[in-house]
């Protein structure tokens, strides 16, 4: 494009200084069709971008990674079925694929998808965990029991500290990870009744198959 | 009914303009005067048409029918009127509707005021024109149809993205289009002129008044843009270099570029293959801003919601648009005959050298608003081009293009006197050394900011040079100087309002950047904020309702020197339809300095975060816009762009005989 500029400048230097010599013509029928070829090279840029899916996806540096050493303390009070409600060691990661949601009572599409969290729980192949982020835990207590508690154990990441060094952008996010305790996949953004089917359980069952 | 009325307008304007894409052309190449005419006529039916469907649209939105989907999508029983009116371009499919409009409106102002135009001229670039609207009607009926129905209708609507529903962004999309489509006459003209394969001083003269309009209206819609950006987003900045205002930056800059090359063009023949050239980037970049905003090719907090089919459809129309004005470029820039001759001290110099730094700018923003695209789809590496990316390569370029500024309209054509216009300058040198003492008096540092604001007062004051030195102002009697101020061209006045608008803007950007206070921080009710002198006591937090929404308002006292002298009350307001939030900052100006605050989260502990600034002289950066646009609209009222339009010339002929 600095070139197609200089030669623009070339244009107008033509125009003011040097005027209708007789080889002037031909030098400058090539650089008249200098800004058609950078167009159409802009126009090829543009339609190979647009075939390229959703430029809002960033690109999570942690996939193929393993899930970094993590150790929170329990939501307390939390309890399902007479129990206490466990927090989350990275132990608990290897053997089984882990959905690792991470969710604030303060958020409101953490309640938006909370119910859609419930149903994927349903789901026996998988465990859901999550970690509650900069929370205060009688609010946190109070989201799950409004909205369900899909989450076998909840961590409680009080500081953020965590969140941190998983590479969290913002709530809510949610990671998919491997029996191998490697991060298989991450979606950023709430869970929603459009790409609950089309990605996520298209990635738990990716997920489900690579450790098998 | 009704919205299949405007629907169906909509489809008979299609029709219309095809007709009119062929018939005026076919007129012009046979030199029949009844098929040319047929284009002024279609012109005006089209505007007809359309402004019926916009109307039809408009009533969907004033009564609320949520049966048509777009109305359903973007408002709300809840909403003032003026939110209901507005939300209609708060969305894709309406603003493109709002598009076409303005663009019909400029086709039938052509139609209307161009009698002094060759018949065959105009013929042509009504043809033209309509080829714009023909391919941006089907791509709204085709791709974005904003009458599309809903069955059943909604009770209540989804209500208008909050941030959207301020007065500031209510005008802001208008004002831009009309700068962004304005600009599609003069690319019109261009073609034209190319078809026609003739182009002369003259077409510079037709032009010029429609590049002035449009670059007016983008001057104000790019600062309204600014200002709403400054006052919603609560970050107190004013410019992001965000994708999508660089999109309306950059017509802009090569609009001033175009606008200066028409004026040699017009006074001396030159430039003439590089104004053409000009004309046509200018609306392509206008174009590809649309293209950008809508097809999701690039990331950005204005996007519409994007959908790959649209963005084909709209770079297919850019291929058409640009790709077919360029070609032709290429295969008659070439015969085209040059002009004058000039030296390299001249007006015409001094005009070059503002055409190749505005458009050596307007290069730079291209290259920083698509490397990251380019990169990515070259290597698959994700970058973002920032801030210092554009304020490296933007200084350089605008330090040479504000010290010559001044130089320029005190050159003569053909030959200028370098050494009789510095001499003539001294009045703006010696304002740059007092600019620059009175700084240093008052701030003592950064070293740079102080250099800029004798550039700033070197700019306002170099700028009324013409106008002195025509006036003799100070050298003679008050009463002379002032008859001959009054006897100037309101061109003259309009370059003088232009380039010190320039200047004022500078002196906000550069107070604002190394002077503003920031205060962030947690605060309680009762807390002290100290902001450059100023004590900010916050009072606590109260719950309001508004109309459609609930809104947390912050109190704060402001104290300067133990008085109180004002309370602020940023908010931030939840709209429940949606389930988002807007901030609202509070601002309090003195004079045209600010204090700006803004409310953040609370927190967990019972604190507040807030969000203080102090921002010296930062209303002059809109001000400066405004000032512009002032200029710009004096210029356009100069008795001489208007010379020969057909009402000027009956009186005149009414004087002779009568």
């Amino acid at each position: 494009m600095l070139l197609t500029v200089r030669a623009m400048s070339d244009i107008a230097k033509n125009d003011a200084e040097k005027p209708a010599t007789p080889e002037a013509p031909r030098r400058r029928s090539w650089f008249a069709i200098l800004p058609l070829v950078a167009f159409l090279a802009l126009g090829a840029l543009f339609y190979f971008r647009l075939g390229a899916g959703d430029p809002n996806q960033l690109p999570s540096a942690l996939i193929g990674r393993p899930a970094p050493q993590t150790s929170l303390p329990p939501l307390e009070g939390l309890n399902a079925a007479g129990a206490n409600v466990p927090g989350i060691q990275s132990s608990d990661f290897n053997g089984s694929v882990t959905l690792v949601n991470v969710f604030a009572s303060w958020c409101i599409p953490c309640a938006e998808e909370a119910p859609l969290f419930v149903q994927l729980a349903k789901d026996k192949r998988v465990r859901v965990v999550g970690i509650n982020y900069k929370d205060a835990p009688d609010n946190a207590r109070r989201f799950l029991g409004r909205y369900g508690n899909p989450y076998q154990a909840v961590g409680v990441d009080a500081s953020g500290r965590t969140a941190i060094e998983w590479g969290v952008y913002g709530v809510p996010e949610t990671f998919i990870v491997g029996k191998d305790g490697k991060i298989a996949y991450k979606l950023v953004g709430p869970l929603t009744p459009d790409n609950i089917d089309s990605i996520m359980r298209v990635q738990i069952e990716k997920a489900l198959k690579a450790g098998a | 009914m009704i919205p299949e009325l405007g629907h169906y307008a909509l489809i008979l304007a299609l029709a219309i303009a095809l007709v009119q894409s062929v018939v005026p052309l076919v007129g012009a190449r046979s030199g029949d005067a009844v098929l040319m005419d047929v284009g002024t006529k279609a012109a005006f039916a089209q505007f007809l048409l359309v402004a019926f469907s916009f109307g039809c649209l408009t009533y969907s939105y004033v009564v609320s029918d949520f049966s048509v989907q777009t109305t359903f999508e973007n408002s709300h029983t809840m909403m003032p009127m003026i939110y209901k009116v507005t939300s209609l371009w708060g969305n894709h499919e309406g603003s493109m509707l709002l598009w076409v409009l303005i663009l019909t409106v400029f086709g039938a102002l052509v139609a209307a005021f161009s009698s002094n135009v060759p018949a065959s001229l105009k013929a042509t670039v009504l043809a033209v024109q309509s080829w714009i609207a023909g391919l941006f009607y089907l791509f709204i009926l085709i791709t974005s149809n904003p009458f599309a129905r809903l069955d059943p209708a909604p009770i209540q609507g989804r209500d208008l993205n909050p941030i959207l529903q301020d007065f500031g962004l209510a005008i802001h999309p208008p004002l831009l289009y009309i700068g962004y489509v304005g600009f599609s006459i003069s690319f019109s003209f261009a073609v034209a002129a190319l078809i026609e394969g003739r182009i002369d001083a003259a077409w510079a003269r037709w032009v010029r008044p429609w590049v002035l309009l449009a670059w007016i209206f983008l001057t104000l819609g790019i600062a309204m843009g600014s200002y709403w950006a400054y006052y919603t987003l609560g970050w107190g900045g004013w410019w992001y270099w965000d994708p999508v205002e660089n999109a309306s930056f950059m017509p802009w800059l090569a609009g001033t570029a175009l606008l200066h090359s028409a004026l040699v063009m017009e006074k001396r023949e030159a430039l003439k293959v590089w104004t053409i050239l000009l004309a046509i980037l200018t609306f392509s970049l206008s174009l590809i801003g649309t293209f950008i905003v809508r097809s999701g090719v690039l990331t950005s907090v204005h996007a519409f919601a994007s959908d790959p089919a649209r963005g084909v459809f709209i770079l297919f129309i850019l291929v058409l648009l640009i790709g077919g004005a360029l070609s032709l470029y290429s295969l008659r820039a070439s015969s085209l005959k040059q002009g004058g001759l000039f030296a390299p001290i001249s007006r015409e110099g001094a005009l070059v050298l503002n055409n190749l730094l505005l458009s050596t700018a307007c290069a730079t923003v291209f290259v920083g608003t698509l490397y990251p695209i380019a990169l990515e789809a070259l290597t698959g590496a994700k970058i973002s081009v920032g801030a210092p990316f554009f304020n490296a390569t933007f200084a350089p370029l605008f330090v040479p293009l504000l010290l010559a500024m001044p130089f320029g309209p005190l050159l003569a054509w053909k030959r200028g006197d370098l050494k009789g216009a510095t001499q003539r300058l001294t009045f703006a040198f010696v304002a740059a050394v007092i600019g620059f003492v009175v700084a240093f008096a008052i701030a003592g540092q950064p070293v740079v900011a102080l250099l800029a604001i004798g550039l700033a007062a070197y700019v306002i004051v170099g700028a009324s040079a013409e106008f002195l030195e025509r006036t003799a102002l100070f050298r003679g009697p008050l009463g002379v100087s002032l008859n001959r101020a009054k006897g100037l061209p309101r061109s003259t006045w309009g370059t003088m309002f232009a380039h010190l608008g320039l200047g004022v803007t500078l002196l906000g950007i550069v107070c604002e950047s190394a002077w503003g206070v920031e205060k962030i921080g947690a605060f309680r009710p009762g807390d002290d904020i100290p902001v450059a002198g100023y004590e900010l006591k916050f009072e606590g937090i109260s719950m309001r309702a508004g109309p459609n929404y609930q809104e947390q308002v912050g109190t704060l006292e402001v104290f300067l020197g133990g008085r109180s002298i004002a309370v602020m009350e940023p908010s931030k307001r939840a709209f429940a339809a949606r389930g988002m939030g807007s901030t609202q900052s509070a601002l309090l100006s003195r004079g045209v300095t600010q204090l700006y605050v803004a409310l953040g989260d609370s927190n967990p502990d019972g604190t507040t975060t807030i969000r203080a600034y102090y921002k010296p002289l930062v209303l002059l950066i809109w001000i400066g816009g405004l000032v512009m646009a002032f200029g710009g609209a004096l210029s356009l009222s100069d008795r001489r762009l208007r010379v020969g339009s057909p009402k000027l010339a009956k009186n005149r002929a009414a004087a002779q005989t009568g």
